[in-house]
């Protein structure tokens, strides 16, 4: 232990600097122990949503070997599929047939553009998602239409206040969070079951970890990749939904769905619990540093107003990057550069 | 039949390594050059000029550099729009800060500044390739986008944050209507693909494609990852810098923050994609589709009298895009530059089958 931390201590030194700058606003008395936490449980909440998206990423990645940068559009093609859906029928129904709808776009994928794109280098096949994402987000609007659409889970929204006896003011919950964290929480376990127990779920563990040793003892590739996107697909569903009754779908969640490549080099492209832990990290970094270190940088440097949330979580990957390529629990991989 | 090489022998080296070895290759070129400085300004309007013409030959230049990186070196940026407005804004703070200064040696120092800020962003990219580059240049993007918007001293304290710009004066001439700014970009569009094409036949260019093919291998003959790579960056840089200064000064005259945002750096991408990737007439054949695509998506559907609403083109456009992404790379990875080339080799044996 003694000689990882002396070599890795660049990396040591990064993760102490992120935990000091956490706790420093509550140590130093910045704020008030009840805002202190109002601001980190809103950035889990927003971590959450990263997380799922992170999610759906590395669950193609380890299959498919693919960096899906069509996950954020496939967020707002579910959600709008769900929100536009609902309208007509109850949202339960509109919830399964998305799933549908999610399945078929999986099949079109694998049929249309990853078997053609077999073996080709891994910037290419990003290139190719980016053209994915934006055919999805053109057509999901054009389909669906282009304004702000509710979704309406029906869950109550009003705040709760806990803990008002600990500190003074106590914390402002709402409930939606609250299911929607609990939501997601369930969403890993019922993966993590469907990925450890069921013959299906070792199929593409196989196919993660060897592809060629996968294909030799019979494992469909193609059937395995449908598989996997349509999971994908489904876990954007869950976190479009979520994002949708929160915030509304709109175009924009596409492009915050763009923090998720962060996420994942934080916690490592192969790494499921990464994803989630990365996401985590990030969503309550950007708002620490929004809401904490925002209003600091405008006074000293006399800045035009904060926005910091806008490239704090890209910047804390890039020194992530610089210092540990493979991400807090991603597999180690030698590679020449 | 008349396009043929038979009868035209060379008897020096210098003949046989010039830039275009077959004579109509050379007189088309002249022809073409000719005729964007002659016939064009006769023939196009000031709006075509606007609207179509000068941003064209603008973001050339831009996709041009983005080609040098990704399609010469195989270095993926997703972060050219904000090395253009560093190059913006670079020569933004030199022609209020600086008196006197022409504007050409505004422009290769807004450049040079780019291309070390380029060179900054592109450091990661010693230690890591693909995906991981692709996340670190889009925090450049991320990060500069915020920086020119927030840092007053950027955009000289101005309320809105957006800056406007002085006509350009070059030795004496002014350049405010259309022609005369189609001349001055198409000049030094000219001057940077020339200077293009002989950085990617000569030393510097080998080395880059030597590393994009394999890096492992290129070491090994000796080339160095850290000057290959961040050569590549700087000059590709240089290219967005020049690109983006032209397109304040020039195309936009006045911008506002966020001029220079993410869209504008994934349409570069598409233009290298869809005209061709490793080839600077890609660059520009990328440039004009995507700019004539929107145009047409807007005129084509009233001729046939269906109307169509600005909502519906824009969503059009994108799964436009997005589709021909996806069918080039599976089909022809190297672009219409590459059909234009198949077209060249079938022309050499037209009329006859062999």
């Amino acid at each position: 232990m003694g000689t990882y931390l002396l070599k890795n201590w660049a990396v040591v030194a990064l993760i102490a600097a992120l935990v000091i700058g956490m706790v420093l606003p509550l140590a130093t008395g910045i704020s008030a122990p009840g805002f202190y936490f109002e601001v980190m449980l809103g950035g889990l909440m927003s971590g959450v949503l990263y997380s799922l998206v992170a999610l759906g990423l590395v669950l193609i990645f380890k299959a498919s070997g693919v960096f899906n940068f069509a996950q954020g559009a496939m967020v707002l093609f579910a959600a709008l599929a769900v929100a536009r859906m609902s309208e007509v029928m109850p949202l339960p129904v509109a919830f399964i047939l998305a799933i549908g709808v999610m399945a078929i776009f999986a099949w079109l994928i694998e049929r249309l553009v990853l078997r053609h794109l077999v073996n080709q280098d891994a910037v290419v096949l990003l290139m190719a998602t980016l053209g994915v994402s934006f055919f999805l987000d053109g057509f999901g609007q054009t389909v669906w239409g282009s304004d702000i659409y509710q979704i309406d889970t029906g869950l109550p929204k009003t705040p709760v206040l806990v803990a008002e006896n600990i500190f003074q003011g106590g914390i402002l919950i709402n409930t939606e969070d609250l299911v929607a964290a609990a939501v997601a929480a369930l969403l890993v376990i019922a993966l993590a079951i469907f990925f450890q127990k069921t013959p299906t779920g070792r199929a593409l563990r196989a196919v993660a970890d060897d592809h060629q040793a996968a294909q030799s003892i019979g494992i469909p590739l193609n059937h395995i990749w449908v598989i996997v996107w349509t999971v994908a697909g489904f876990v954007a569903l869950v976190a479009g939904v979520i994002w949708g009754s929160k915030l509304g779908v709109q175009f924009s969640v596409s492009l915050v769905a763009l923090k998720a490549l962060p996420v994942v080099i934080l916690g490592g492209f192969t790494s499921v619990p990464g994803a989630i832990i990365g996401g985590l990290i990030i969503g309550v970094g950007e708002k620490f540093a929004e809401v904490f270190l925002g209003p600091v940088l405008v006074r000293q440097f006399d800045l035009a107003g904060g926005g910091i949330e806008n490239w704090f979580a890209y910047m804390l990957a890039l020194l992530f990057l610089l210092v540990r390529p493979e991400g807090l629990f991603g597999e180690k991989h030698i590679d020449r550069v | 039949m008349l396009y043929r090489e038979n009868g035209q022998f060379k008897s020096s080296y210098a003949a046989d390594q010039q830039l275009l070895p077959i004579a109509q290759d050379r007189w088309f070129v002249v022809g073409l050059i000719v005729f964007a400085y002659v016939a064009v300004p006769l023939l196009a309007s000031d709006y075509t000029f606007r609207a179509l013409i000068i941003p064209f030959v603008i973001l050339a230049i831009a996709a041009i550099g983005l080609n040098l990186l990704v399609g010469y070196c195989g270095q993926i940026s997703l972060g050219t729009a904000a090395f253009m407005s560093v190059g913006a804004y670079a020569a933004y703070n030199l022609t209020i800060r600086v008196e006197g200064l022409s504007f050409l040696i505004v422009l290769v120092l807004a450049g040079g500044i780019a291309a070390l800020v380029g060179v900054l962003f592109g450091i990661p990219s010693l230690r890591i390739k693909g995906l991981y580059l692709a996340v670190a240049t889009l925090a450049a993007q991320f990060f500069i986008d915020w920086l020119f918007a927030r840092v007053k001293w950027f955009t000289n304290y101005s309320s809105s944050g957006s800056v406007s710009t002085a006509p350009i004066e070059i030795f004496g001439w002014t350049v405010v209507s259309p022609v005369d700014k189609y001349l001055f970009v198409l000049s030094i569009a000219i001057v940077l693909t020339l200077a293009a094409k002989n950085l990617v036949r000569g030393h510097i260019g080998r080395s880059w494609m030597a590393t994009r093919d394999m890096d492992v291998a290129a070491e090994v003959i000796g080339i160095r990852p850290l000057t290959a790579k961040l050569s590549a960056f700087a000059v590709s840089s240089f290219y967005a810098g020049v690109a983006g200064a032209l397109w304040g000064f020039v195309h936009l005259g006045a911008w506002e923050p966020l001029a220079f945002n993410i869209n504008l750096s994934l349409n570069l991408l598409f233009m290298i994609i869809i005209g061709g990737m490793g080839s600077l007439l890609g660059a520009y054949f990328g440039a004009a589709f995507i700019l004539i695509l929107p145009i047409l998506l807007n005129q084509v559907p009233g001729w046939f009298g269906v109307p169509i609403s600005t909502g519906l083109v824009s969503h059009l456009e994108a799964m436009i895009f997005g589709s021909l992404i996806v069918f080039f790379l599976i089909v022809e990875p190297h672009g219409l530059a590459r059909l234009w080339a198949i077209g060249k080799e079938k022309l050499r044996l037209w009329p006859f089958p062999h």
